[in-house]
């Protein structure tokens, strides 16, 4: 599960008001390494939470990235670099995503989150 | 030597995970026929709701490449066998798309609402009685209850949400899901639609159909010619209900 990922997932157990973002707690931490797309990243940065995704990097042990960022931050290679190498470069393989309202877990395993919930749940 | 589809003979096996058929074909050849398009489209998002093993999504993220494309991939299953295929098969391909096991979009709905600009879906489409819908393993592969359409009208107002402003949504279904009924609800939801892909046999017909969205009035023509170059602007004039066989109205309408 990459960082982009986890930044588009909320708690989906009914009744929970507040959601997001879901805390990580991590096994198993694996780095594969793709192109960086100053476009894609561009696209995707207004839709990036950004406090969020700062503090899951840092859970993923990456604390490279600002805590705050905004749009003239892309015109930076080296924050593009950082902001790449989090978001798409960093999985979480093994460990599992916390409700941060109920403390319910989802389990992640081989670097899929497992949502399903039961039936009392929906 | 670069492949647009995926090879059966890589795509992985789990005897509670749906196999590649005729309809996943039907879907990726429907994709395959309007490449062209998807590619002049530079989706950012794209994503499979229900990828059972991973046939789909892989070929998807072949055909549009991944290495420059900057195309990022996401499916989902019910079925947490399938999710683990799909890796699988991804893998196998060299190919990543980032897999979720959740009903339909469970867990995205909020934050991912509006970014999807591409999102395919082979539903479980078969009539069946209601109890089977909703079973776990295979199953919930084609299990779609009364005119097999239980699952597939709750895909569509998700769908509808996830979609971005230019998002394009393909869809399988049979006649028996009353295929026209489906296009005039999203006509309603504002959504134009059409055939990319038809197969038929004496009993039954597959349909692969395209849904985008359509704005106002005088920007429609233009909306539906840059969405669609392949197809004449005399097609899009003519009403949706048109583009499916008079018998299957006759045999549906009720």
């Amino acid at each position: 599960m990459r960082l982009l990922t986890h930044n588009m997932l909320s708690s989906n157990i009914k009744g929970v008001a507040n959601g997001f973002p879901l805390r990580i707690e991590v096994e198993k931490v694996v780095e594969k390494k793709v192109d960086l797309n100053a476009d894609f990243l561009r696209n995707i940065f207004p839709k990036i939470e950004w406090k969020a995704f700062a503090e899951a990097a840092r859970t993923l042990g990456y604390a490279e990235l600002p805590e705050d960022a905004d749009s003239s931050f892309l015109d930076s290679d080296d924050f593009l670099d950082k902001f790449h190498h989090a978001l798409l470069e960093l999985h979480l393989e093994e460990g599992a995503l916390i409700c941060p309202e109920t403390g319910r877990r989802f389990p992640v395993n081989k670097g899929i989150p497992n949502m399903l919930l039961h039936e009392d749940e929906v | 030597m670069s492949f647009k589809m995926a090879q059966i003979s890589l795509v992985s096996r789990h005897r509670e995970v749906y196999e590649p058929c005729d309809d996943s074909f039907a879907l990726v050849d429907a994709l395959l026929a309007d490449r062209n398009n998807l590619l002049e489209h530079h989706p950012t998002l794209c994503m499979e709701v229900g990828c059972g093993s991973g046939y789909i999504i892989t070929s998807l993220a072949l055909m549009l490449g991944q290495k420059a494309a900057g195309v990022h991939y996401i499916a989902t299953d019910v079925n947490p066998h399938a999710v683990r295929v799909t890796n699988e098969t991804l893998e196998a391909h060299g190919v990543h798309a980032e897999l979720l096991a959740t009903d339909i979009a469970s867990g995205l709905e909020m934050r991912l609402a509006g970014l999807v600009d591409v999102m395919v879906v082979n539903p479980p489409y078969v009539p069946t009685p209601q109890d089977e819908v909703g079973r776990e393993g295979i199953a919930s592969a084609w299990a779609g209850g009364e005119n097999g359409r239980r699952v597939i009208d709750k895909i569509l107002p998700i769908a509808d949400n996830l979609l971005s402003d230019k998002g394009w949504l393909y869809m399988v279904m049979l006649t028996a899901n009353n295929p026209s009924e489906i296009c005039l609800q999203m006509r309603e939801k504002g959504y134009a639609a059409r055939i990319v892909i038809q197969r038929s046999t004496e009993e039954e017909s597959l349909h692969v159909i395209k849904f985008w969205r359509e704005f106002n009035t005088q920007s429609r023509s233009k909306e539906m010619m840059t969405a669609n170059k392949t197809v004449p602007a005399r097609v899009m004039q003519e009403s949706l209900v048109s583009q499916f066989p008079k018998s299957d109205i006759f045999s549906h309408g009720s």
